[in-house]
């Protein structure tokens, strides 16, 4: 399986220090990938730069053969969403928007491939709803039929589950487990140590820098998830 | 009460005032819904500030206004933007003290140039016998350009509003299209600023999208009635300036809060309602 996005002893440094220090992974075809750590290990921050929303100090981050606008992503909800009037349709239909390029207007075929994400997603009661009239689970749903709708190849998620009570979640992780078998490479950042544990196949675990990046097995057996899980089962 | 709109239409400064004031509300409409919902109003406000310092500037050196005015608040806008963008440090916060401090220097300056008090009325709060064939001309202009262009790139500037994260990440120029939204609220500002006063153009853009988002629940919804409401408003307005002799651009603000009260009413009930039928 060949590298889609290669990360190289990427650094992003702010005034007050290294918020991610000299990480390097790579992300492959098919991969389900989670990035875990606590708050404020450079996890956003990491996700962030890897989609060029900010400019690393140090290393690079390459596509191979990847469009920025082949990228599906869900970004943690802002405050503005809140109170956002806008019915379904419209936040579904403007995953579309990037691959028009320059051109104004969508075309039929976004329009189908809108109604196809709907259905794929089970969504179709909400399709004509005010989309702040959504419980969070519901608005989760729409946004991942946004990202799919920009893409299907690859989909990058900062915290899908926030928020989300453990049903709704665990939904959301069966939703995602689908999309990985059907060929998709899912990059998420996860706060749920059980459920990252339980789905991905590859982890890297954050503190500003990477303190353990492979695969999942070698993962289960690292002194850093069994100082965590040793920690879990003490508090 | 057709009498009286005849007499007014019979007046060609009324009809210049009705043209570019209707062209430059449905623009203005069009544009606050973005500014309102990207939490930006405040830009809209600091502008129409910094547009009243560029008038004097231009009245104290005797030079047409609008070609003063008009790259001057393109650089404020391209500014503003900047500074709200830059968190670190506290936009809006910036943007109250350049626009106080631009509203200050052109008070200041208008006061020693002619030591017209009339002028600097009419400035801050607007007159219709500004409105000239050759502003007619301008704004039909710059109206033109902001209705091509807003419709054009709906579907981007629908994306860069409702979340300017996803759309940058997935490969929209977001920067572009903010500063866009900025440009043409500046041109907007502009235009209207001499009819409805620096102190009240702001009011153009704010009200509509905000009285319309208490009815519509869909981004188009809340575009399309913005745009028919703030053109409705300023002719109602107008006309009731007109009648009761009362000053125009204060006449439409009023008549937009009225617009608002009442669709506030309409969304409160139509809540109630939902909540009794689910």
């Amino acid at each position: 399986m060949g590298s889609i996005i290669s990360v190289q002893n990427v650094s992003v440094k702010y005034d007050s220090g290294f918020a991610v220090k000299d990480v390097s992974f790579d992300v492959c075809e098919g991969d389900y990938f989670c990035i875990v750590g606590e708050n404020g290990s450079g996890k956003s921050t990491l996700m962030n730069t890897v989609l060029g929303l900010i400019r690393p100090s140090g290393g690079r981050v390459a596509y191979n053969g990847l469009k920025q606008n082949q990228i599906g992503f869900i970004p943690q909800q802002t405050a503005v969403q809140k109170d956002f009037p806008t019915s379904v349709r419209e936040v579904i239909l403007s995953g579309c928007t990037n691959r028009r390029g320059v051109l104004p207007f969508h075309a039929n075929k976004d329009r189908q491939r809108v109604r196809d994400n709907i259905k794929r997603l089970d969504i179709e009661p909400l399709a004509r709803k005010s989309y702040c009239d959504l419980s969070g689970g519901q608005q989760q749903r729409v946004l991942l039929a946004r990202a799919l709708c920009s893409a299907d190849k690859i989909l990058l998620l900062d915290e899908p589950a926030g928020g989300l009570d453990p049903v709704m979640a665990n939904e959301l992780y069966g939703l995602l487990g689908e999309l990985n078998n059907s060929g998709a490479a899912i990059v998420m950042i996860s706060h749920d140590m059980a459920s990252a544990v339980k789905y991905a196949g590859k982890i890297l675990h954050m503190q500003t820098s990477p303190l353990f990046y492979g695969k999942k097995k070698d993962y289960l057996a690292s002194p850093v998830y069994k100082k965590i899980v040793g920690g879990a089962a003490d508090a | 009460m057709l009498d009286m709109v005849n007499e007014m239409l019979s007046m060609p400064f009324v009809v210049r005032a009705l043209i570019v004031g209707v062209l430059v509300a449905l623009c203005a409409a069009l544009l606050g819904v973005s500014l309102v919902l990207k939490r930006y109003s405040m830009i809209g406000d600091g502008l129409s500030h910094v547009g009243f310092g560029t008038l004097a500037i231009a009245l104290a050196f005797n030079v047409a206004p609008l070609q003063v005015s008009i790259p001057l608040v393109l650089l404020a806008a391209f500014l503003l933007l900047r500074l709200s963008e830059n968190s670190k440090i506290k936009g809006d916060a910036a943007i109250a003290l350049i626009s106080s401090s631009a509203l200050a220097v052109g008070v200041i300056i208008v006061a020693k140039a002619k030591g017209m008090p009339a002028d600097l009325f009419n400035y801050m709060f607007g007159s219709i016998l500004a409105m000239k064939t050759g502003d007619l001309y301008l704004s039909v202009a710059v109206s033109a350009v902001v209705l091509t262009l807003y419709v054009l790139f709906y579907n981007k500037i629908y994306a860069v509003t409702f979340d300017e994260k996803f759309a940058k990440a997935t490969g929209t120029k977001t920067g572009l299209y903010n500063m866009l939204i900025a440009l043409l609220t500046a041109l907007v500002i502009v235009v209207g600023m001499r009819m409805m006063g620096a102190m009240l153009i702001s009011s153009l853009i704010i009200f509509p999208a905000l009285t319309s988002m208490r009815v519509f629940k869909s981004f188009k919804g809340v575009v399309i009635c913005s745009a028919g409401l703030s053109a409705v408003c300023f002719i109602i307005g107008l006309v009731v300036s007109y009648a009761w002799d009362t000053p125009a651009g204060a006449s439409i603000v009023v008549v937009n809060l009225a617009a608002f009260l009442v669709f506030f009413a309409v969304g409160f009930v139509n809540k109630a309602l939902r909540h009794l039928c689910c």
